[in-house]
């Protein structure tokens, strides 16, 4: 364009099509951007109409096909195991591997193959080697006591006429130190069933009961028992200790023969974790489905569906994914919900055909699901220890039945183990059926309700949207960094382009890598940030709080540092450049880092990405320096400001950790620590989200705001 | 050659892997065909391939995808040692169904009409645990002990069968629990109505394993019904444990030449004296609960998959040691070393790109060099397309070994999309690997009354065999495209043909020189009539100087007004349309 102009007795030359959409959408970004973003935030408020009933897209699970077998007769056995085991609870027995005992003296008198696998619980150490790797085993077990392991019980069902080469998986865990009414029930359902595949004649694969000790956490010990499945460790170490813990013990040799051999089948296919939750709130009957695995990975919603087939319409159980509960009563949402429900009255007016249009309640309810489901997927931490299975490409749910049981009625308790067996057994029963492995439904996928579903394709525009503005106002602030500096010293020395003045134009375009360089080290420095909890951690006794704050210190601390060294360049350009033009650049590589990270964080974490865009998309375009604006002292400007200060505040991680969770939950008692503590759990769990926060949202905030204050 | 469709697995720690009948009938899953050919090394090929067709064709199954290249091994030795002309092959996926066995039973001189095999009643045999049928053929010109030339038809069909009638009655509480007696009749469903006309023998075999008999004994002792009196000898009325509904005709009892533990019992039932009237239905009631194990087999062989996702993996095999084998291990005490032998041999399909030199050995949870351990190795690498790799090694442990593992690492290969199966998506299966315990000899000697005609039952059990096992099979999930892709690529594909295509023709149609001197000469000129006219007439309107349009910029904001002042009309009188038409 600037040579277009510099020649002009030229005639005008044609440029390409792609060449001149380009152009238009750099000339015209200020619009566009707004637009965009505007457009990208009402689409996230459309989602939940655009939601999807869900299907069932392998034909092959017929789920609810088949009568239930499941009787009286295997729920009265169960039965005699619940009360087995909650009378051994009132005994408190001395030793804490009765329970394992009695549950494996019942597999077995099923006729199946019972072992025990022993593990030892991993300390949740932040080791920053170790973020990506799960910890090496061998330096896990060299301080470990004989007493503090955890003991599963394992039980495997061959399937009679089947080859062996796929496998269910049922987990149960419970606390072996204080087995609840509500473990035990869980325990009853798992045995009621497993009773019922032992005699079964259409069992394709094998099943896998895994009564896991809960005893230091769920997700420990089925992880544990995953890890032993698929990276068995050969070497002598845990042999050795194990032997040397057992020495004191008596053991039979079919004892012996149950916890020397780890008993494996082959590929697993699916595996369910079975839960029955305490609390008795519901009038009736419910079922909670936990799906988020690490990452905000999902297991095939197949699996979700077949669950909620068969709970809805066979069992009549009523079905619940989480919610933001805050949101339910909601003002401005229902205000939404209604306008929207009105809308879509007029467009069903207009065309019969078009039916996007819900209720006020459900588009306030999904909007609830869907904002939960995109906060769990974005925390990228397992809710239930059905996230190991997924680090193995195993799909897995969690099953939360809660009931009204108490424990004097038998009737109802009964009831409930049938109900709950039964949905067990079909749900068994389907995956059964599957020659394949779960491929044909999606993977990637929010709910906004048990039965509605948002696939990647409509999600998807959301975040497109949001993040198209960026590169083509980063375009546009180039070229304009770029364009019209040589304009304006033309006007200044008129003469003919001289080989001096040549050099400064191939400097003046290189000007980039300075600002490529300050976004390039304040990167850096937010993985210095990252690694700081590590040593954070090491301070004896801390709390949260002080942890906090010791952590921005020290981050400011080393800020400074960073800019003492590498700082000298900068003042030299300060000096050399005319910063008019400075701030802006500085802008663009910024946005441009911003729009990298972030579709880099798309693809592995959708969600994280969906609400950092949302977060940082308006900051980094509205990002300018306050001089020019409090100079200039129009009202346009002013706003302006407010804008920039508020996003600026908001953007701040801490900040916004903060702000979000006091709308949700309240202002009261809310403290500094708890975002440290939400740090800390993100990054035991080794979540992407960790990496994302420092490695490009607080570096664009922390770049946001250097332009936002810029001395020009 | 020999032949076999198999069902179920073979559970060796419940149903034994030490005797004949384990190591010769049980059979990994699916079909396995090996078969040794007697003609020159370049024909073996061809022959196999007719070989495989004509099979597939008798037995109504799939054997003919035996004869691509990529699914049969040739070895050199280990498991049946011959001279080159040996192919080897499974399919490990094969459904075995009645279909299978309908060809297999018309090689029967009566069919399932008459004789013993009238009692294979298709459904119970199909509901048991495992269901091997097997087919063994030798030419005498190979086989040195036949006199007389021709070929020799051996057949089998192993069923592992669950005695129904108790099923339902379960109790569960182990310690009193008697063992489901059984008849013929409830567990076929059918009764032995006399022989086939045209059967030599026709006789029913009832073995005791050793395990039982010592179990019986040592209950016999504690009652003491009958003293010192052995079980055996003593005959069936004083037998404590069990009751047999019908009396056998004979009665062996294993020579043991090991050492002075009980031996088995062998009854065996003639068939020919009974008929229609009197149908021949052996059961047997126990009356003592008596809790026995089956000879094992030295080691317990396990083989699994390590590692997740879709790059690479391990195989894993290990051994542990049953503790039953004291007795032989006392036995081969004597010698200088004691040493435990066992060989394997596994194929891998060529999608499964082993790496041999990263096979790993551990002794006891120990890491041991592959020297000390592997005494002989053979390994023929897998080739793309052509051929499975087979590896073939010699393990020799040290007699008092508790467990072993072997771990092979791999790396998933990529098919081609029409390579794969139909259920692609299932993953892919890894043959059983053969492990082959050489030190070991199955064989069982039995006391005869007369040696006159041996009966080949008999003769069967006192061929010297090594004990052999299978382990299981393996299913790797490979990446699999999505299948329903294509449509979509073809779309892109076309997409992007046409668009490279267009731009590829635009750029050699284009004259760059003479369209800028048109354009030159344009310039100069009018541009054109039509749109000078309108801008013309629009400078009158608004009052201006006409000038001409200068640049595609500034008339680009022109235009996109009046632009969207269309597409608004446009739009506007659709809506109404809409409105209207209905």
């Amino acid at each position: 364009m600037g040579e277009s102009e510099s020649e002009n007795e030229a005639p005008k030359v044609k440029l390409r099509p792609i060449v001149r959409l380009g152009m238009f959408l750099i000339s015209h970004s200020h619009l566009l951007s707004v637009v965009c973003c505007t457009a990208g935030v009402l689409t996230l408020l459309l989602l939940p109409l655009l939601a999807k009933n869900t299907y069932i897209s392998e034909n092959a699970l017929m789920p609810g096909s088949a009568n239930p077998m499941l009787s009286s007769q295997e729920v009265s056995e169960a039965n005699g195991l619940v009360k087995d085991l909650t009378s051994l609870d009132l005994k408190r027995m001395a030793s804490g591997i009765e329970s394992q005992r009695l549950i494996a003296q019942y597999m077995s008198n099923l006729g199946a193959e019972v072992s025990f696998q022993k593990f030892y619980p991993q300390s949740n150490q932040f080791h920053p080697l170790h973020f990506f790797s799960s910890p090496d085993s061998a330096t896990i077990r060299e301080n470990i006591s004989c007493s503090s392991y955890g003991l599963n019980t394992v039980g495997i069902i061959r399937a009679p006429r089947g080859d062996g080469k796929e496998a269910i998986v049922l987990v149960t865990p419970y606390n072996s130190e204080k087995i609840g009414l509500g473990e035990a029930l869980s325990l009853g359902i798992a045995y009621s069933v497993f009773s019922l595949l032992t005699r079964v004649t259409w069992l394709a694969k094998d099943i896998i009961w895994v009564v896991a000790d809960s005893k230091y956490g769920e997700y420990a010990a089925v992880d544990a028992w995953l890890r032993d499945y698929y990276i068995p460790v050969f070497s002598g170490l845990g042999i050795q200790n194990a032997e040397m813990c057992h020495g004191l013990e008596e053991n039979t040799i079919r004892e012996r023969n149950m916890r020397d051999g780890f008993k494996r089948a082959g590929t697993m296919a699916a595996a369910l974790v079975i839960k029955v939750a305490d609390r008795s709130e519901q009038f009736e009957d419910s079922l909670s489905i936990y799906a988020e695995a690490s990452n905000g990975q999902m297991p095939n919603l197949d699996l979700i569906n077949i669950v909620n087939y068969l709970a809805v319409h066979r069992q009549g159980l009523r079905i619940k994914v989480e919610k933001m509960w805050s949101l339910l009563n909601c003002k401005w949402l229902k205000i939404l919900g209604e306008i929207l429900e009105s809308l879509g009255h007029l467009a069903k007016n207009l065309n019969p055909q078009w039916k996007f249009g819900i209720p006020a309640a459900d588009y306030v309810e999904g909007t609830a699901t869907l904002t939960s489901s995109l906060y769990y997927q974005a925390l990228g931490i397992p809710t239930g220890p059905h996230g190991a299975f997924r680090d193995y490409q195993v799909d897995a749910v969690t099953l939360e039945i809660s009931s009204r049981v108490s424990s004097n009625n038998k009737g109802r308790q009964n009831d409930f183990l049938l109900r709950g067996g039964r949905l067990i057994e079909g749900v068994i029963r389907s995956v059964n059926n599957l020659l394949e492995k779960f491929h044909q439904s999606f993977f990637l996928y929010l709910l906004t309700s048990p039965s509605k579903f948002l696939s990647v394709g409509v999600y998807m525009i959301t975040f497109a949207l949001l993040v198209s503005s960026l590169p083509m106002v980063a375009a546009s602030l180039y070229a304009h960094a770029n364009n019209l500096d040589p304009s304006f010293e033309k006007n200044e020395s008129n003469h003919p382009a001289s080989a001096a003045d040549e050099l400064g134009i191939t400097l003046r375009s290189w000007k980039w890598l300075y600002a490529a360089k300050k976004v390039l080290v304040v990167h850096l420095w937010g993985a210095v940030v990252l690694l700081l909890p590590y040593f954070i951690c090491q301070i004896p006794n801390c709390t949260p709080t002080t942890s906090f704050v010791v952590w921005v210190l020290l981050s400011i601390f080393s800020l400074l540092i960073l800019f003492w060294i590498l700082g000298s360049p900068f003042s030299y350009v300060y000096a050399s450049q005319p910063q008019q033009r400075e701030w802006a650049l500085l802008k663009s590589v910024t946005i441009s880092a911003a729009f990298i990270g972030l579709c880099l964080m798309s693809v592995i974490n959708f969600a994280t990405a969906e609400i950092g865009a949302l977060l940082m998309v308006p900051m980094c375009l509205m990002a300018h320096p306050l001089k020019l604006d409090v100079k200039s002292r129009k009202l346009r400007n002013f706003s302006r400001v407010a804008c920039n200060l508020a996003l600026g505040f908001i953007g701040f991680p801490p900040t916004a950790f903060l702000v979000f969770k006091g709308v949700f939950e309240g202002f009261d008692g809310i403290s500094v620590g708890d975002f440290w503590n939400w740090l800390e759990s993100i990054w035991a769990w080794s979540s992407a989200t960790y990496l994302y926060i420092g490695m490009i949202h607080l570096p664009c905030w922390i770049l946001c705001i250097h332009v936002i204050l810029h001395p020009c | 050659m020999e032949l076999s469709f198999t069902q179920g697995r073979w559970n060796y720690d419940r149903w034994g892997g030490f005797d004949p009948i384990s190591s010769s009938n049980a059979k990994p899953p699916g079909v396995e065909l090996w078969a040794v050919f007697d003609v020159p090394k370049d024909q073996v090929d061809a022959s196999w391939k007719n070989l495989t067709h004509t099979l597939s064709g008798l037995f109504c199954a799939s054997i003919n995808f035996l004869e691509s290249s990529t699914t049969y091994s040739t070895h050199e030795w280990g498991f049946h040692p011959s001279s080159g002309g040996l192919r080897y092959g499974t399919l490990p996926r094969e459904a075995v169904c009645t279909e299978n066995l309908t060809p297999w039973l018309k090689l029967l001189p009566c069919r399932d009409k008459a004789g013993l095999s009238a009692l294979l009643d298709r459904p119970s045999i199909y509901r048991g645990f495992y269901h091997s049928q097997r087919l063994h053929l030798t030419s005498s010109e190979f086989h040195s002990s036949g006199v007389e030339s021709g070929i020799v038809l051996e057949q089998a069909l192993t069923v592992v069968l669950q005695p129904n009638s108790h099923k339902m009655s379960k109790t569960f509480s182990s310690e009193t629990k008697l063992q489901p007696s059984w008849s013929l009749s409830s567990i076929f469903g059918r009764k032995v109505t006399g022989r086939c006309i045209l059967a030599k023998t026709s006789n029913v075999y009832l073995q005791l394993e050793r395990g039982l008999v010592t179990g019986l004994e040592n209950l016999q002792k504690d009652n003491m019904i009958t003293g010192p009196d052995h079980v055996g000898s003593g005959g069936l009325k004083d037998n404590p444990g069990f009751e047999l509904s019908v009396r056998p005709d004979k009665m062996f009892k294993e020579v043991n030449s090991l050492h002075g533990k009980s031996s088995s019992i062998l009854y065996e039932y003639s068939i020919e004296r009974y008929s229609v009237f009197e149908p021949f239905d052996l059961g047997l009631t126990w009356k003592f609960p008596v809790v026995w194990s089956c000879p094992r087999a030295p080691l317990h062989s396990s083989r699994f998959l390590m590692g997740s996702g879709n790059q690479r993996g391990t195989i894993a095999i290990s051994f542990t040691s049953t503790d039953l084998e004291e007795g032989f291990l006392s036995a081969n005490i004597g010698e200088e070393s004691c040493k435990l032998q066992a060989d394997i041999f596994q194929v891998v399909p060529w999608y499964i790109k082993a790496y041999y030199h990263t096979l790993r050995v551990f002794v006891d949870g120990q890491p041991e060099a592959i020297t000390n351990v592997v005494e002989k190795m053979h390994v023929s690498p897998s080739e793309d397309k052509e051929s499975p790799g087979v590896m073939e090694l010699v393990l020799k442990f040290p007699c008092a070994v508790k467990s072993a593992a072997l771990t092979l690492e791999f790396d998933k290969g990529f098919l081609h999309i029409d390579e794969y199966p139909p259920d692609a998506n299932q993953g892919f299966d890894i043959p059983s690997a053969v492990i082959i315990f050489p030190n070991f000899q199955t064989s069982m000697h039995y006391l005869e009354d007369n040696s006159s005609n041996k009966s080949p039952m008999l003769s069967k059990f006192q061929e010297k065999s090594p004990v052999l096992s299978y382990t299981e099979v393996l299913l790797v999930p490979l990446t699999t495209p999505d299948f329903s892709m294509p449509y979509n690529v073809i779309t892109i594909t076309c997409t992007v043909f046409a668009l490279y295509f267009g731009s590829l023709l635009n750029v050699l149609r284009r004259r760059v020189g003479e369209e800028e001197r048109i354009l030159k000469n344009s310039a100069s000129k009018k541009a054109g009539r039509l749109p000078q006219l309108l801008s013309r007439l629009s400078a009158k309107l608004r009052g201006k100087e006409w000038e001409p349009p200068q640049s595609p910029s500034t008339s680009s904001s022109f235009i996109s007004s009046k632009l969207i002042l269309k597409v608004f009309i446009v739009a506007g009188v659709a809506v109404f349309w809409q409105y209207y038409s209905e």
